[in-house]
């Protein structure tokens, strides 16, 4: 399978190193690997000291505040997208990055468009696993439709007013 | 009014341009209608009974003269040659084809227009008083804060698939003219302790099948943290927010089942960590906003004279300048409605011919600015009073002149079951033909304020349960039947209007809403409104009339 890497800034099409194991299928030992929350939370201890990057997917109700204290051992959460008008994770993603602190892969699953990658990046996505039949190699030219945004996200860019006043210091309103 | 800057302006032709590529791959098969669907209408793009429907963003109502044309235009080519205004201050373009979509939008960019998030499960266009800037009773122009909230929400990476539609609304003056108590956030200003902007926010307010009013979240939050405050409610609403089912979504539901006090606990915990973030509003930033919002020069030796010779000489010209000017800020100038509400006529529909002349209108008499109301009508909002009355004869000539802005015939219609594909029965020709018969009631008695909306079905699109005579149309075992509800206002002693009792049928409902009106008039007080008559009598009087003594329950 494959899917879309943005890595670096840099949108690239990649095979997926991964596997989502099912509920009750043996993990791998010679891949990475990602668990339901369900199973993650039974096995977390036992799972200690294995050396094997590990994530974690949450359905669109789950809540990424059950695995605070495991973010420094996932390599990668996996925020499930049931449907187009579910968006959640957005949320979910952000507040990884901007008040967890989570560096690890943040992948979008499910009924993922072309037509969302880009909001998703913006709030801190950089794995794309489109929903089946979509073409992945097209759609990274998702990344280039809009170029100027209005809002501070989980990316760098600089907002529209950041821009308009780049010439000199910043001062707060009066 | 606000200009774009490049900024601005790429965004726009961009988001076109990418609009543009969601239709081609709509019609080569690539997305099927069920994923085309959220995509066209957060593009404000609807399938209706007939045809698509465009609807048009015009930011917090506010057009120039040269967009008006670029409306003309687009109603002309692509439309069979005419608009609706709606309630949400936007127009709409029943006729269109999916083709011709990406053109009218390169169109609508050309001009600083758009269509972004005119519909879809997210933040829609912020509505405000038609007045503002101009009013009397003014503490602060709230369009530059209402444009602030636009750029803010204009495809927001996180708020846009949210649980349900969302919609913001702002005011600027003691007087509530934007109806923010029926808004999922309403703002409205006010000064702090040293003279500093604020804002007093509700939250939860909304029509639609569960109506209830907004509750105060925060007294008073600095212009400055509106932008986090607002981002911390969105984040709440978009991870609280129930989904499974439609009705229960919008953000009125979740305030009323965690409580106001425990959804203000949630908010405030999560403003804590953003409000010192990149979301606060730089002075400067907020400077360069109301500079483009710098009223227009006005005349300050306006000779107001020949305005009250001619109301003196001309008892048309009288009526309407009683009924459609507003008082303005500036001495010797007014702000002009410009109804939409010919009688017998659909209400907003306005034809192309109209837009244009209007737009030279408002060239020559109000600076080349045109704003839309949510009572869908058309404001002018600077004309000098010595030329009222040549702006009167010529508005009169295009039958742009009724004299009836919050009267019984400036009746408030949704598109209904003529256009749109929800609807559970008509309200359009409900609307013309009670507009015709209360013309006459009105000539005769001089009813005053009084106001009816019609809506197609439970959506509430004509907010019925906050007019003071409400009609909403449902249907009943295949026919069309027509539900009344008395005594809702959206100004500020809001109210929600309570059902008289069970509907009435086509046929019938004209002269329901007739003997309402003649039972008012035998128990109404001097020069009494039809709403505080009511406030003192109760619905019984009307009850008794409609359905007979007999049928009392209480
Ligand atoms: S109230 Fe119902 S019928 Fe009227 S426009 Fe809204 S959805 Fe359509």
């Amino acid at each position: 399978m494959t899917l879309i890497d943005y890595r670096n800034e840099n949108p690239m099409v990649t095979d997926d190193a991964w596997t989502h194991v099912a509920e009750d299928a043996a993990l791998p030992t010679d891949r990475p690997a990602t668990l339901s929350l369900q199973r993650w939370k039974a096995a977390r201890e036992e799972l200690y000291g294995r050396n094997l990057s590990l994530g974690v997917r949450l359905e669109s109700h789950e809540r990424v505040e059950e695995i605070l204290p495991d973010l420094p051992r996932l390599a990668l959460i996996a925020l499930d997208f049931p449907n187009l008008n579910d968006g959640r994770h957005f949320t979910t993603a952000r507040l990884l990055r901007e008040r967890y602190g989570f560096h690890g892969k943040i992948r979008a699953t499910g009924q993922v468009l072309r037509d969302q990658i880009d909001p998703m990046r913006r709030c801190g996505f950089n794995e794309f696993e489109l929903a089946e039949n979509k073409d992945t190699a097209s759609a990274i030219t998702a990344f280039d439709e809009i170029s100027v945004v209005y809002q501070p996200a989980a990316d760098a860019q600089p907002t529209a007013a950041q821009l308009r006043h780049r010439q000199s210091g910043p001062t707060m309103a009066g | 009014m606000y200009k774009y800057d490049h900024l601005d302006n790429t965004l726009v032709r961009e988001r076109a341009a990418q609009f543009r590529g969601q239709v081609a791959r709509r019609i080569s098969g690539e997305l099927s209608e069920d994923e085309f669907k959220p995509l066209r209408l957060r593009n404000g793009l609807y399938l209706q009974l007939h045809s698509y429907m465009l609807r048009v963003a015009i930011p917090y109502g506010l057009l120039s003269s040269s967009q008006m044309r670029a409306l003309a235009r687009i109603a002309r080519r692509y439309d069979r040659g005419y608009g609706h205004f709606t309630t949400r201050q936007n127009i709409q373009f029943n006729w269109v084809s999916l083709e011709n979509t990406a053109e009218i939008l390169d169109d609508l960019a050309a001009v600083e227009m758009h269509a972004i998030q005119t519909s879809g499960n997210c933040i829609r266009n912020t509505t405000t008083d038609q007045f503002a800037g101009v009013a009397a009773d003014e503490i602060e122009d709230p369009r530059p804060w209402a444009e602030i909230i636009r750029q803010w929400s204009t495809l927001h990476p996180e708020f846009s698939f949210l649980p349900r539609k969302f919609k913001i609304a702002i005011n600027g003056a003691p007087n509530d003219r934007a109806a923010i108590a029926v808004h999922d956030i309403g703002l409205s200003m006010l000064r702090g302790p040293n003279g500093e902007t604020g804002f007093t926010v509700w939250v939860g307010g909304g029509l639609g099948r569960t109506p209830m009013l907004a509750k105060p979240i925060r007294d008073f939050l600095p212009g400055a943290d509106l932008l986090s405050y607002l981002e911390a409610i969105l984040r709440v609403f978009n991870i609280e927010g129930r989904r499974d089912n439609l009705y229960k979504s919008r953000i009125k539901i979740l305030v009323s089942a965690l409580g106001i006090d425990r959804f203000r606990d949630l908010v405030e915990a999560e403003w804590a960590h953003i409000r010192d973030s990149a979301l606060r509003l730089e002075g400067r930033e907020i400077a360069r906003i109301r500079a483009r919002f710098a009223l227009p020069p006005y005349d300050a030796n306006v000779d107001s004279g020949p305005f009250a010779a001619k109301r003196f000489e001309d008892a048309a010209f009288a009526r309407w300048s009683a009924a459609n000017l507003f008082p303005h800020k500036q001495p010797g100038h007014a702000a002009v409605t410009v109804s939409l509400k010919p009688v017998g006529g659909i209400p907003g529909d306005m034809t192309a011919d109209r837009m244009d002349a209007l737009a030279d209108l408002a060239d020559e008499y109000s600076h080349g600015e045109i704003r839309v109301t949510h009572r869908q009508n058309l404001v002018l909002a600077h004309v000098r009073q010595d030329r009222l009355f040549d702006l009167w004869r010529a508005l009169d000539s295009l039958e742009l002149a009724t004299p009836n802005l919050m009267r019984v015939t400036d009746i408030i219609a949704c598109p209904g079951l003529d256009f749109c594909g929800l609807a559970t029965a008509r309200s359009i020709p409900v609307a013309q033909r009670l507009s015709a018969r209360l013309a006459e009631i009105d000539e005769r008695h001089d009813l005053g304020e009084l106001t009816i909306n019609i809506s197609g079905c439970i959506n509430s699109c004509a907010h019925h349960h906050v007019a003071h005579i409400g009609i909403l149309g449902l249907e009943k075992a295949g026919a069309e039947s027509y539900q009344v509800t008395l005594g809702g206002s959206s100004a500020k002693d809001a109210s929600i209007g309570k059902i008289i009792g069970r509907g009435f049928g086509a046929d019938e409902i004209v002269a329901a809403i007739e003997t309402i009106i003649v039972t008012w008039l035998e128990l109404r007080h001097d020069g009494e409104r039809f709403l505080d008559s009511l406030r003192r009598v109760g619905q019984t009087p009307f009850r008794d009339a409609l359905y007979g003594q007999d049928s009392r329950t209480e």
